[in-house]
C-alpha cells in the first residue's frame, strides 16, 4: 500500500463526475478547450501562465536535479562550490555502474512479478465477487456483502503483525506468496465493480438467458465484455498500488532476492548512502518505468484515477 | 463435497446438495477474504488481549492489560499526536494545492500534458525513489535546496535533523509527492460542470471572478467534501515516507503511531501490544470516517 491513496469510502451515492457511461469524463481529451470559466481577458490568461509556470517548475524542480545528479561524476556531486553544472562534464557511467551491478534490473523483474500476480488474481476475483453481489442470489449474500464494504475501512498498514505471524503458521513466509496473497484482498475494488455491474442494463443477459445461457457464459460472454474500460481501470490502479507498496514486502521478506523495487533501493541507500550520483542514478531508473508508461496511456491513466480512486462514489 | 448422511438430508431438497452459483463466483474473493482480513482482524483481536511475542515462549491471556498500558504509555500518545498533526498540515496544502493547480489547467491553457505530467509523475514514483530524492534534496551541505537559500543569502536548514523542521520538511516532500492525485480528481469535477451555468452567467454579464466565486466553487463543493475524506483517511495512515526519511526522528519527533507499532512489534518483539494500539488506531480511523460520513450526508441533504 502506498501511504497516500488507498481508494477508499463507499457511500453508496453516484456522482456525475462517477464512471458514467452517459457522461464519459471530458478529461481525458489531449486538448481540453477552453474554460468558460477564464473568458476573454487577456490579463487572466497571462497571470494564469505565469502562475502554472511557476507551480509546473516548482514542481519538475526535484526530478531535474536528480537527473543532473545523476549526470556527474561522484567528486562533482558532492562538490559544494560547483554545485550547478559539473567541472569535468556530463557523463552516463553512473547509469551503467547500477546496471551492470545487476541488483536494480532483479529488482524491476520482482516488483513486475508481484504487481502482475495482484494485478490479475485481484481482477479477476473481484469482478466474480461483484457479479455474485449484482447478479445472483444465495443465503447470506447481504451479509457477506455488507463485511465486504466495511472490510473498506480496515487499514491494510494494522494488519501486518497478524500477516507476518499467519505467514509462518502457513509455511510460506519469505516467499513470493507472500508478499502477493495479502495483496489481493481488495474489498474496494468489489464494490466498485459490484456497482458497476448493476449500472449495466440487464436486457443483453436476458436473451442470452432466454437461449440457455448459465451464469458463466452470461458472465463471461456478456457482462465482461462491456465492462472492458472499467476492469482497465480498476487493474491500472491495482497494479500502479501493488507496483509501489512498501510496508509489506519491507515486512515479508528477508531474501534479497525477493525484493521489490521499492524495497530494494532503499536498502541500497544503507549500502551506498555517500555515493550520491550513483544514487540519485539508481532512483531516476526506478522511477523509469511507470513514468513511461504513464506517457503512452496518459489518457487511460487519468480516467483510471478519477473513476476508480474515488472508491466507486 | 463429501455427500452429507441420508438422516442428515431428510429436511432439506435435493437441489441444495451443490453449491448455489451464486456462492461459487464470490468463492475465491470470500476464501482470500476470510483468510487475509477476517482470521489477521480475529487473531490481532486475541493476540491484543495476550502478552504474545515474537519469541517462542508461549502467549497467555492477560485480559484489557495492553489496553490499559496503551492508554498510559506517553510515548503511543506521543506518536499518535504526531499523526494527527501530519494529518492536520498535510490536508490542508494537499487539498487547496490540488484545488489551485486544477483551476489553472482547467482554463485551457496550451499544453495540457505538460502540467498534467507535471503534477501527476511524481504520484507514480515508490516511495523509495521519492524518499532518496528528498533526502539528496534536503542534504544539509550539498542539497539542492540550501544551495538554492545560499544563492539569495539565507542561511542553509537542517531539514530533517532540526526538530522543528522536519515534520515540515515531511509535509513539503508528501504535497509534492501525492498532491497530483486530488489535482486529478479536481479536473474531472471541473470539467463535468454543465456548460450552460456560465452561458447563463455570461449572459448576465458575470465576470471571471464572479463565475469563478459563484460557479465553479459550488459546483465544486461535493468534490472537495470527498477528498477531504479520502485525504484524511489517507494521511492519518502515514508511515512510509516518514520511515524512510526521518526513521521518525530526529529524537522520535515525528515517529507516527503506525511506526511506532511497528516498533512495538518488531524491534520490541511485544506482538501482543502491538495489537493492541493497532486496535485503538483502528478505533480511531472508523470515529473519522463516521464523522466524515455524518457530515456528508448532512451536506446531501442540504442541497
Amino acid at each position: 500500500m502506498t501511504t497516500t491513496h488507498p481508494p477508499l469510502h463507499g457511500t453508496g451515492e453516484t456522482t456525475p463526475t462517477a464512471p458514467g457511461r452517459r457522461r464519459p469524463a471530458r478529461g481525458t481529451e489531449p486538448h481540453a478547450r477552453r474554460s468558460p470559466a477564464l473568458g476573454q481577458s487577456r490579463l487572466a490568461r497571462v497571470l494564469a501562465l505565469a502562475a502554472l509556470l511557476l507551480f509546473a517548475s516548482t514542481w519538475l524542480l526535484p526530478l531535474g536535479w536528480g537527473v543532473l545528479t545523476a549526470l556527474k561524476s561522484e567528486q562533482d556531486a558532492s562538490d559544494p562550490e560547483h554545485w550547478l553544472w559539473p567541472r569535468s562534464g556530463f557523463t552516463l557511467d553512473r547509469f551503467s555502474e547500477v546496471i551492470s551491478r545487476g541488483d536494480l534490473p532483479l529488482w524491476m523483474f520482482n516488483s513486475f512479478a508481484v504487481a502482475t500476480a495482484v494485478t490479475v488474481l485481484t481482477v479477476a476475483v473481484s469482478a466474480m465477487a461483484g457479479y455474485a453481489f449484482s447478479r445472483t442470489l444465495f443465503r447470506g449474500r447481504r451479509v457477506l456483502f455488507a463485511l465486504t464494504v466495511a472490510a473498506v475501512l480496515v487499514p491494510p498498514q494494522l494488519l501486518i503483525v497478524p500477516w507476518f505471524r499467519q505467514m509462518i503458521t502457513l509455511g510460506i513466509a519469505d516467499t513470493y506468496a507472500a508478499v502477493i496473497l495479502p495483496q489481493t484482498v481488495a474489498p474496494v475494488m468489489v464494490f466498485i465493480l459490484k456497482k458497476h455491474f448493476d449500472s449495466l442494463p440487464r436486457e443483453l443477459e436476458e436473451a442470452a438467458r432466454i437461449d440457455g445461457a448459465g451464469h458463466w457464459r452470461v458472465f463471461w460472454s456478456v457482462l465482461l465484455p462491456l465492462s472492458r474500460p472499467m476492469l482497465a481501470a480498476v487493474a491500472v490502479f491495482v497494479f500502479i498500488g501493488a507496483w509501489n507498496n512498501f510496508l509489506w514486502p519491507f515486512v515479508s521478506t528477508s531474501d534479497p532476492n525477493l525484493m521489490t523495487l521499492p524495497v530494494g533501493i532503499t536498502a541500497v541507500k544503507n549500502a551506498y548512502g555517500v555515493q550520491y550520483a550513483q544514487t540519485m542514478a539508481t532512483a531516476m531508473l526506478a522511477a523509469l518505468p511507470l513514468v513511461l508508461v504513464f506517457l503512452f496511456f496518459q489518457r487511460q491513466i487519468v480516467k483510471s484515477v478519477a473513476t476508480t480512486g474515488l472508491g466507486g462514489q | 463435497m463429501s455427500s452429507p448422511p441420508a438422516s442428515a438430508r431428510t429436511g432439506s431438497r435435493p437441489a441444495r446438495r451443490t453449491l448455489p452459483p451464486g456462492l461459487l463466483f464470490a468463492l475465491p474473493f470470500l476464501v482470500l477474504f476470510g483468510l487475509f482480513m477476517v482470521w489477521p482482524m480475529a487473531q490481532g483481536l486475541w493476540m491484543s488481549l495476550t502478552d504474545a511475542s515474537l519469541s517462542a515462549h508461549d502467549p497467555s491471556f492477560i485480559g484489557l492489560d495492553n489496553f490499559r498500558e496503551a492508554l498510559g504509555d506517553e510515548e503511543m500518545w506521543r506518536s499518535l499526536g504526531h499523526t494527527l498533526l501530519f494529518t492536520l498540515f498535510s490536508t490542508v496544502p494537499l487539498v487547496a494545492v490540488a484545488l489551485g493547480m486544477a483551476l489553472l489547467v482547467h482554463t485551457g491553457l496550451p499544453g495540457q500534458w505538460v502540467w498534467r505530467l507535471a503534477f501527476f509523475a511524481p504520484y507514480l514514483l515508490p516511495v523509495g525513489v521519492v524518499s532518496l530524492l528528498w533526502l539528496w534534496l534536503y542534504q544539509p551541505d550539498l542539497g539542492l535546496y540550501n544551495h538554492l537559500l545560499g544563492a539569495v543569502g539565507l542561511d542553509g536548514v537542517a531539514w530533517l535533523s532540526d526538530e522543528s523542521v522536519a515534520m515540515w520538511a515531511i509535509v513539503l516532500a508528501t504535497l509534492w509527492w501525492t498532491v497530483g492525485f486530488n489535482f486529478l480528481l479536481y479536473l474531472a469535477a471541473l470539467q463535468a460542470i454543465p456548460d450552460h451555468l456560465y452561458e447563463a452567467a455570461a449572459i448576465d454579464g458575470a465576470g471571471a471572478w464572479r463565475r469563478l466565486w459563484s460557479i465553479t466553487l459550488p459546483q465544486l463543493s461535493r468534490m472537495t467534501g470527498v477528498i477531504t475524506v479520502l485525504q484524511i483517511l489517507a494521511s492519518l495512515k502515514v508511515f512510509d515516507q516518514v520511515y524512510l526519511l526521518t526513521k521518525g526522528g530526529p529524537n522520535n519527533s515525528t515517529r507516527p503511531v503506525i511506526e511506532y507499532l511497528y516498533d512495538v512489534g518488531f524491534t520490541g518483539y511485544r506482538l501482543g501490544y502491538a495489537s493492541a494500539i493497532s486496535y485503538l488506531f483502528f478505533a480511531l480511523v472508523l470515529l473519522a470516517s463516521a464523522a466524515q460520513f455524518a457530515v456528508l450526508r448532512r451536506r446531501e441533504k442540504q442541497s
